[in-house]
């Protein structure tokens, strides 16, 4: 076990390598300079300077090591739009997203997962038909699609919740915060959501198929035990699929955050990319794609915990 | 090794892992059918795989044959007749936020929206496909060099990596479909070649090869048509994925431009039009759906089909 968690993080290292490369890479395939880009007309003096000050003026491999060194160490460069530092920003927006990213995966983890269980145990039945044509109808949906319908039937039509932004809230944890994460919090939900459902029916209904189920009902085990058992049996496959899913949350949440013009990652990445500010573009690409990365890496880790039959392979 | 298969669930709209109960077909004793003829038959007699492939030939045919089927103008705007209601006649579908003609700005948009749906999947499944059939029948070194670098690209969320892409090339139809491309070809290089493993192991391709084939009569007959099935219906969820995708990167203004007709970017023109015309404003969105659930619903068919080989 240890053993396998140890060559887990070892082979995640050259991952995040890559990761930070293909970063680079991508940022820097943009065409035209960033600094001129951002400038527009200014003097050619000015701008040599200002390049030499940002380090554009080194050659592309020594620019990604030094970018990578300061990186590492928490640096992320200032913004070429306001001159801010881009770790604080970037810590900012990652706490908006991952509050509405965490109330959106416990409601369709457990929502998603109860309704799959209940639809694989009743195979067939009238409920399995609506769980599964709602849970096809959720994974085909464009989400940001969905947070426009809640815009306008909870904020325009009925004007229960607000539809933009955080408002003036202090905190994240006030009721003013709550009532505006309500909205981008179900639009992020509903993928997720029908995907843990799909899994956990077929799940169910593959472990119910299996000879020990049938042996445990032989022994007289009453159908709580054996329930116990098909969750048990059910729980790692499950698992993975959920951590995955949280981590696609956050990735993808710039679509419903630029619904709601809410003040995460996405809209950060949105801004930047419009701005052409590439160290903000950089910092919040490489933060995602990092976060990502440690998700998969938990995963692995849990799921090995949960089915040690993983660690041994 | 790990308990689920990551290359269908990293998929950012799912690749479904159900597959529905197989359909009995009553096969006469003298009748012999080949897999695929017994896949196509089941496929005739399952009325959802029936339906949602006559709405998307509809909506193909519809796109392509737009100009000559009677519609308005999809660019013509007319101040005087803005956001007008859906019923309207001569607008059956009302008028968007500058006038033109809904039904036909969403037929119309179907051209670049299905385009940017099956596009990507198509390249992508010729390059994933092609690596992943290398990697998986050379194994070895090829193979780790290849599924490595596979594994750097799926450290990305899928629409974090097409947002990215896309964001750094610029703004553009071209540029939103490489990156989209570009995020498939993983993820086709993946399951192909976690196919061809398998069968590269099976005694018939250790008979063949013993009996004198080369390597590429045994990929041709043996490999390809055993691949192809997998393969086909991760694809056709792929093209859902992508039809989302592609009208999000639109929606977010990194494809399509005005005023060209696109779901997406449709469906972002109209958002300032919830107040005064809400109903109006969700139908490109509406478009967007029913592609994508056709598709789905599609490869769900397709995978209950393939499930049994007779």
């Amino acid at each position: 076990m240890l053993y396998y968690i140890l060559r887990r993080v070892l082979y995640t290292l050259p991952i995040a390598l890559g990761v930070s490369l293909i970063v680079f890479v991508l940022v820097h395939l943009a065409p035209g300079d960033p600094l001129s880009a951002v400038m527009g007309e200014v003097d050619a003096k000015l701008l040599a300077e200002m390049r030499t000050a940002f380090g554009y003026d080194q050659p592309l491999y020594l620019q990604y090591f030094i970018w990578l060194k300061s990186v590492a160490t928490g640096d992320f460069g200032y913004s070429l739009r306001s001159g801010a530092p881009v770790f604080p920003m970037l810590i900012a927006a990652a706490a908006n997203t991952i509050a509405i990213g965490v109330l959106a995966s416990l409601l369709s983890f457990t929502a998603g997962a109860a309704a799959g269980m209940v639809a694989g145990y009743n195979h067939g039945s009238r409920l399995d038909k609506i769980v599964s044509s709602v849970t096809i109808a959720g994974v085909s949906i464009p989400h940001y699609w969905l947070a426009i319908i809640l815009v306008i039937a909870f904020s325009v039509q009925l004007g229960w919740l607000p539809a933009m932004g955080l408002g003036g809230a202090p905190t994240l944890f006030s009721l003013d915060a709550l009532r505006h994460m309500v909205l981008p919090t179900l639009a992020l939900a509903a993928i997720p959501c029908a995907i843990v459902a799909r899994t956990t029916r077929a799940c169910v209904m593959e472990i119910l198929n299996m000879e020990f189920v049938e042996a445990l009902r032989a022994r007289g085990l009453s159908e709580q035990r054996i329930l116990w058992h098909v969750t048990r049996n059910a729980l790692p496959t499950v698992l993975a699929v959920m951590g995955l899913q949280f981590a696609h949350l956050l990735g993808g949440s710039i679509l419903v955050e630029t619904v709601f013009s809410w003040p995460g990652t996405g809209y950060l990445l949105n801004l930047s990319i419009f701005d052409r500010d590439m160290p903000v573009l950089q910092g919040t690409i490489l933060l995602l794609a990092m976060f990502f990365v440690a998700t998969n890496l938990v995963v692995d880790i849990m799921q090995s915990w949960a089915d040690p039959r993983v660690s041994r392979a | 090794m790990k308990a689920v298969d990551n290359s269908t669930l990293r998929v950012a709209f799912d690749a479904p892992a159900a597959s529905g109960p197989a359909l009995e077909i009553p096969l006469g004793p003298l009748t012999q059918h080949t897999y695929w003829q017994t896949v196509w038959l089941r496929l005739r007699r399952d009325p959802v795989t029936l339906a949602c492939s006559s709405v998307l030939i509809a909506m193909v045919a519809l796109a392509l044959f737009a100009p000559w089927v009677g519609l308005d103008d999809p660019y013509t705007s007319n101040s005087a007749n803005r956001l007008l209601p859906i019923g309207t006649s001569g607008h059956w579908l009302g008028t968007d936020e500058l006038g033109r003609d809904m039904l036909a700005r969403l037929i119309y948009g179907g051209r670049l929206s299905l385009m940017m749906g099956i596009v990507p999947v198509l390249t992508a499944l010729a390059i994933g496909g092609t690596l992943g059939l290398i990697a998986g029948f050379t194994g070895g070194r090829v193979n780790m060099l290849i599924m490595r670098i596979t594994d750097v690209f799926y450290a990305f969320p899928s629409i974090l990596l097409a947002v990215a892409i896309a964001g750094s090339l610029g703004a553009g139809v071209t540029n939103a479909l490489l990156a989209i491309t570009i995020v498939f070809i993983p993820q086709v290089t993946r399951v192909t070649e976690s196919v061809t493993t398998q069968i590269r192991a099976m005694d018939f391709v250790e008979a063949a090869r013993a009996s004198g084939a080369d390597t590429f009569t045994i990929i041709r007959t043996h490999v390809l048509g055993n691949v192809l099935g997998p393969v086909l219906v991760f694809a056709t969820v792929l093209v859902s994925v992508s039809i989302v995708i592609s009208a999000g990167l639109s929606f977010i203004g990194l494809g399509a431009s005005p005023p060209q007709a696109e779901w997406g970017l449709m469906l972002n023109t109209l958002r300032e039009s919830i107040f005064l015309a809400p109903a109006i404003s969700l139908l490109p969105g509406v478009m967007i759906f029913i592609a994508s659930m056709c598709f789905n619903l599609i490869s769900d068919g397709l995978r209950s089909a393939m499930d049994i080989r007779i």
